[in-house]
């Protein structure tokens, strides 16, 4: 008994499992040849300069350390030490114990890709700007001062354009000229074709008049153009880039517990890291898969939309081989881990992110299709303008050609194709920032839509760390017998009952039916846990908290008690939404008295008890039928089901997986307030994308007609385009006011 | 206009000198973090780097 105690004493504590520990990052280290160690950490929490001091000394601090140093742009650390006297793990520990959480930064491919596009295209902008500022000096002097030079002076300043331009557009137009190759290549268009195009038109008009020894050219033109490109390129690279390092960040931070059964047969929960292979894995309903490995006990229904793609779930047996983020749908099953965490946890964050990735707006897909239309109408326009003129006046070769590369450049789709994206970049950026990790691109657009919240209650509203066994006229057999049973479920009352019991082995098949409870045999009898009256307990139970009841055979069922609190900030996160003119909803699966006590508590008036899973999948759909958008939060397995058919969802950390994978928004931490700041970002940023769609429609209606007719220069078109990207991308970025957080 | 033949020559040179000091920023990553360095400027020396490290 001492020795479970003493397992029991080490476990982590109920909350500890639903928050973010800290991940040994040995295997990242890099040891150079000159006696040093290096780690790449990414670190959360860091905002502003106390946050940069308190890191970098305290760290410095530490034996052995030589250098330590953070990024607050990208919150990446690198620390070296002399190799021998420190460990990472030591370091992460370190950082732990200064109150940051930190993951292993992926020192591969990813971060040096983006790191050295940023360089690339910093050059580039750097390489344009500097011609485009020399060429325009001089076509400045040859504009106003053209009648008192001398033929000779004109032509050495002309000259001495294309000397500067030629070069620098050679250089600089690389990221325009590889993309539009790239796309002709597979017999495609994209927005930098018609830019290639009217860059190098220009270019050739330009030197075909200069060799000709008179004329106007247009290197300052095509110069200027690809300066002005390049800056909306390189923001939105750095945007991007800044996002989508955040999102790794979140994601790798949900780090999960799984139950390990050991020899002899005792389930102990303990970090997925430490999970190795060989190791046998309980996997509850719900539950991911925390590692690869093999099927060793258990028939069951999983889901590998994360793996695969395939959305209809695959039954799968003993000897099967299932992947680390595959959700067990069905029946507990024990997996043989072939695999240790580390080597499926990248794989596994890469996919989450470029599944949210991949997932477009509708706005995204109206804009592209909207941008696929318009090219080749672009590319026939500047066409008809030069057939036009060259056939309809007298402006002859020259003057056609110019009012065709005009038309070219002042109508590139490139507003249009900033528009969305650029808005949700930034957007999810802030959210990720704040602990929101946006799971589907659309998510944001649907948000912005809805008038109904509803909200689950055990674990979303109450605080999932609160919940304790009370004593009660239990024995300890009644409970070691209801811990078997409860340890194969995710439930926060099972989790719960099962931390209160300690470590132990679990019931052998177990079969958990969402909204009621689990049933498994234990020595040989059929075991219910659950709600009352599947328990064969009087209807409605007793008291007003809640409970879970043991029915072992004939015997009569016996009660389990748990006090629960809501959590901090339920109240005022409610109040806040019902400010905003939402309708908030409690539907629960708990006995009547429990709900309403919480519904009280946080001043929810509209509320149902009682429902089963199916009960709360039919009310959402009624809510839809009448015409109602619903934002459903919840994070149970019995919520799964509500969570797909809402609007739109969100579930808290500490929600099932299954759940989690259901839902479009995953919240960090324990905190239910930024719902509240992910609803107004949603707002705000629909606003800015249907202001960016109706500026850029605008400006085309207005800039085609002008440059048509041949009242733009080619110069006023570069300056016109670009000012409209540029706008585009400033309006977005006023929604990314980043607060100082907590 | 003979003054250009100086002035044009001179402007170039001065334009290369300033795109390859920006391209050494560049490669020495002085753009990697445009945030960090506004604040550790702000730090007080309070520790000599020496002791620090042979601590």
């Amino acid at each position: 008994m001492d020795t479970l105690a003493a397992a029991a004493q080490a476990l982590p504590a109920p909350g500890d499992a639903y928050r973010p520990g800290f991940v040994d990052p040995t295997a990242y280290a890099r040891a150079g040849a000159d006696g040093h160690s290096t780690l790449e950490l990414a670190v959360r929490g860091a905002h502003c300069a106390g946050c940069l001091r308190k890191i970098e000394s305290g760290l410095a601090k530490l034996p052995g350390v030589t250098q330590a140093r953070l990024n607050l742009t990208t919150k990446k650390l690198t620390v070296s030490w002399t190799t021998g006297l420190q460990s990472p793990a030591g370091i992460a520990r370190a950082l732990h114990d200064l109150g940051f959480h930190s993951v292993p930064y992926d020192a591969g491919a990813e971060a040096d890709h983006q790191r050295a596009s940023e360089r690339f295209l910093l050059r580039c902008l750097a390489v344009a700007g500097a011609a485009s500022m020399n060429v325009m000096l001089f076509s400045i002097s040859l504009w106003s001062g053209g009648d008192e030079m001398g033929a000779g002076t004109r032509g050495l300043l002309t000259w001495l354009s294309a000397l500067i331009a030629l070069p620098a557009i050679a250089f600089a137009g690389r990221p325009f000229f590889r993309s539009a190759w790239r796309a002709l290549r597979v017999r495609q268009v994209n927005m930098d074709v018609p830019i290639s195009l009217a860059v190098g038109l220009a270019v050739a008009l330009s030197l075909f008049e200069a060799l000709g020894g008179g004329g106007d050219t247009y290197f300052e033109a095509a110069i200027m153009l690809v300066f002005l490109l390049l800056i909306g390129r390189y923001l939105d690279l750095r945007l991007r880039g800044q996002a989508r390092s955040a999102a790794r960040r979140l994601a790798a931070l949900q780090v999960a517990v799984a139950s390990r059964i050991d020899e002899a047969g005792v389930i102990v929960a303990v970090p997925v890291r430490e999970i190795a292979p060989g190791d046998r894995v309980l996997v509850g309903l719900g539950e991911q898969v925390p590692v690869n490995g093999v099927i060793e006990d258990g028939l069951s229904t999983l889901d590998v939309s994360l793996i695969t793609g395939e959305t209809a779930p695959v039954e799968s047996g003993p000897g099967a081989a299932v992947y680390s983020g595959t959700v067990n749908l069905s029946r507990a099953i024990v997996v043989r881990a072939t695999a240790a965490r580390g080597d499926s946890l990248l794989a596994e964050i890469t996919r989450l992110v470029e599944a949210g990735e991949q997932a477009r707006s509708r706005y995204v897909k109206l804009a592209d299709r909207a941008a696929a239309l318009y090219v080749p109408l672009v590319h026939s326009l500047s066409a008809a303008t030069f057939v036009g003129w060259l056939v309809f006046s007298n402006a002859g070769l020259h003057g056609a050609l110019v009012h065709a590369i005009a038309v070219l450049i002042i109508t590139c789709p490139c507003a249009l194709g900033l528009a969305v994206p650029a808005v949700q970049v930034v957007a999810t950026g802030r959210l990720f920032e704040r602990g929101v990790l946006v799971k589907t691109g659309d998510a944001l657009e649907r948000l912005a839509e809805i008038d109904v919240v509803v909200f689950d209650k055990t674990g979303t509203l109450t605080a999932p760390d609160s919940l304790t066994l009370e004593r009660g006229e239990y024995t300890p057999a009644d409970l070691q017998c209801a811990a078997m049973v409860a340890r194969a479920s995710r439930h926060p009352l099972a989790r719960a009952l099962a931390a209160a019991a300690g470590p132990g082995p679990a019931a052998a098949d177990v079969h958990e039916v969402p909204g009621y409870g689990v049933e498994a045999s234990v020595d040989g009898a059929r075991v219910r846990l659950g709600a009352p009256a599947w328990c064969g307990a009087p209807e409605g139970g007793v008291g007003a908290t809640a409970q879970l009841w043991l029915a072992v055979a004939e015997r009569p069922p016996v009660r389990f008690s748990f006090t629960d609190q809501v959590r901090p900030d339920a109240r005022e996160t409610v109040a806040a939404l019902a400010r905003q003119g939402l309708e908030i909803m409690l539907l629960s699966g708990d006995r009547p008295a429990c709900v309403e006590a919480v519904a009280r508590e946080v001043a929810i008036s509209n509320w149902a008890a009682g429902l089963t899973p199916a009960d709360k999948n039919a009310r959402l759909i009624a809510l839809r039928d009448q015409g109602r958008r619903v934002l459903m939060v919840g994070d149970g397995l019995n919520d799964a089901p509500a969570l797909a058919a809402a609007h739109v969802s969100i579930a808290p950390a500490n929600a099932i997986d299954a759940s989690q994978a259901a839902s479009d928004l995953v919240l960090q931490g324990a905190s239910l307030a930024p719902i509240v700041e992910t609803l107004e970002v949603a707002r705000i940023a629909k606003r800015r994308a249907l202001e960016n769609l109706g500026f850029s429609a605008f400006y085309n209606a207005c800039a085609i007609p002008l440059a048509v007719v041949g009242i733009v220069t080619p110069l006023i078109a570069a300056v016109a385009m670009s000012a409209s990207s540029l706008i585009v991308t400033l309006n977005a970025l006023r929604l990314a006011s980043r607060k100082p957080g907590p | 206009m003979d003054i250009l033949l100086l002035l044009v020559p001179a402007a170039l040179l001065l334009v290369v000198l300033a795109l390859g000091a920006f391209f050494w920023a560049v490669r020495s990553g002085q753009y990697d973090d445009l945030e960090g360095a506004a604040a550790r400027a702000l730090f007080d020396e309070d520790q000599p780097e020496d002791e620090t490290r042979s601590r």
